[in-house]
């Protein structure tokens, strides 16, 4: 029994055809004669958020760095549109524009917060190197930007001349995402950005990112193998199992109405607090 | 109200579970189902408990996939098939055309009720104070305190919790409602004002299919029910 309806299907409504911020195209890396991760195409569009999930080997930190331009793949294209409009492949340019990108249009929030802090100079320095490596010269604007985003993230403006060694651990991712996002990217990569971190800690963190990617309308891409986290965060949903995606759609969709054997054992082994 | 624009199409609809991790077994709960629904009609689900009413919603929602057939729904005057459409489709349809009110609330650590309320608006581009406003007065009308807007729901009743819950589906007016027993947990006076303001949608044109168990809410906003047959289970 068809509806008169049946014809006029739409199977793309006009305003869903801006052109997408990142298309990753037949990604895949070998390490040698080991598989890192192999085959995975999506495309994701300004504002969204998608999660990688997947147990510890399943290649989600292997596809992120590819993705990030911080590892070559040995086989596949990702392609960047950047704030020009133009679209580029980003393994494609030469080392220094992409180094240029990483510093400005992305952000790449690491799960230890060492990784992606200077430890040895000032909370406020961390902040304002991102903003004098995209341009800025006035250190009067600079420190009142890295002031405003300790504040953002929680952190105490008097904290602002100390060293990130003298942290906490969610202080110091918490300062890492301000060193992250004070340029504004429009793009950022985060590898279990709530890792390591206390529970109390984690709803903190989580409740900051959240609103961060709401209000800049910030387009990101998480790897965590924290489905609550993904719950929370991620509009879209991969599921990686020995390097490939085996299951891919809306994050309520995959988690509630999982369709492939290893989701629905990765979902029934979560425990209910 | 037969002239009424169809704002829902389900045709042939199938929906089965395997479950891979129990040894793949097999449970099929919806078979060559097909039902339509025109804009400001409100239809009740019936049937036993375990007939697929949820189901239906949730495959309507795009929370559950379906196995075959389709789920026309009318967004921004087009037909999409909710059971074919790209993650990208479904988020744009979910803002703008399906509202969903489901029996628990998710929780969301540390956001005020009001902003879960006014999240909706805000996403369509109503500006921040404006969405805030409009957030209150449905908050307002479903008689949640206001000492309980500038708090997170985590601690909340179940009933206070449905509220907000409906609250955040019914701000934006969106012209497809999906109501999963949204009067389960509240007391006779609020039951009355959420029957008032599904009355309210059906009015401006919104087409809802509901779970009603409650025989005097059903009757109160119910323009006809829908059997969900049940379907013999294989051994």
């Amino acid at each position: 029994m068809r509806t008169p309806e049946a014809a006029r299907v739409d199977p793309s409504p006009a305003t869903e055809t801006d052109p997408p911020l990142l298309t990753a195209d037949g990604v895949t890396r070998w390490y040698g004669h080991r598989l890192g991760c192999r085959d995975v195409a999506f495309m994701l569009w300004p504002g969204e958020v998608l999660g990688i999930v997947g147990e510890s080997g399943s290649g989600k930190t292997t596809l992120l760095d590819c993705l990030s331009g911080r590892l070559s793949p040995t086989a596949g294209h990702v392609v960047y549109r950047g704030e020009d409009g133009d679209a580029v492949d980003i393994f494609a340019l030469p080392e220094s524009r992409r180094r240029l990108l990483q510093r400005t249009e992305w952000g790449i929030v690491r799960q230890n917060p060492r990784d992606g802090l200077r430890m040895g100079v000032s909370a406020g320095a961390n902040i304002g190197e991102r903003l004098m490596a995209a341009g800025w010269r006035h250190y009067g604007d600079i420190r009142g930007s890295a002031d405003e985003w300790l504040q953002r993230v929680e952190i105490d403006g008097d904290r602002i001349d100390d060293r990130p060694v003298t942290f906490s651990g969610g202080m110091q991712q918490r300062l890492q995402i301000a060193r992250n996002l004070v340029t504004r990217p429009r793009l950022v990569f985060m590898d279990e950005p709530t890792g390591g971190l206390d529970v109390s800690v984690q709803a903190r963190l989580l409740d900051l990112l959240r609103g961060l990617v709401a209000e800049f309308g910030l387009a990101a891409v998480i790897v965590t193998h924290d489905l609550a986290v993904v719950r929370l965060l991620a509009h879209r949903l991969m599921v990686m199992q020995g390097g490939a995606v085996v299951e891919s759609g809306l994050t309520d969709q995959v988690l509630d109405d999982p369709q492939h054997p290893y989701t629905q054992l990765l979902v029934s082994s979560v425990l209910q607090a | 109200m037969t002239d009424a624009p169809a704002m829902i199409a389900v045709e042939e609809l199938d929906k089965t579970f395997t479950l891979h991790v129990q040894g793949g077994a097999r449970i099929p709960v919806l078979s060559d189902l097909s039902f339509t629904v025109s804009a400001g009609e409100c239809v009740a689900l019936t049937g036993p408990s375990g007939a697929g009413k949820s189901t239906l919603l949730r495959l309507i929602y795009g929370n559950y996939k379906a196995q075959g057939g389709r789920i026309l729904v009318r967004h921004d005057g087009a037909m999409v098939d909710i059971a074919s459409a790209s993650p990208r489709t479904m988020l744009a349809v979910r803002a703008r055309t399906l509202g969903y009110v489901s029996q628990f609330l998710r929780v969301v650590p540390r956001v005020p009720s009001i902003e879960i309320v006014a999240e909706p608006l805000i996403r369509l581009g109503t500006a921040r104070e404006a969405a805030r406003d409009r957030a209150a007065s449905v908050l307002q009308r479903l008689n949640v305190p206001e000492r309980l807007w500038t708090i997170a729901p985590a601690t909340f009743s179940g009933g206070e919790q449905q509220r907000i819950n409906i609250a955040s589906a019914l701000v934006s007016e969106r012209p497809i409602l999906l109501l999963d027993e949204p009067t389960a947990s509240l007391d006779a006076a609020n039951r009355a004002v959420v029957i008032s303001l599904i009355r309210d949608a059906t009015a401006r044109g919104a087409a809802i299919v509901g779970i009603f168990h409650d025989r005097d809410v059903r009757a109160a906003v119910a323009d006809r029910e829908f059997a969900v047959p049940e379907v013999r289970r294989a051994a």
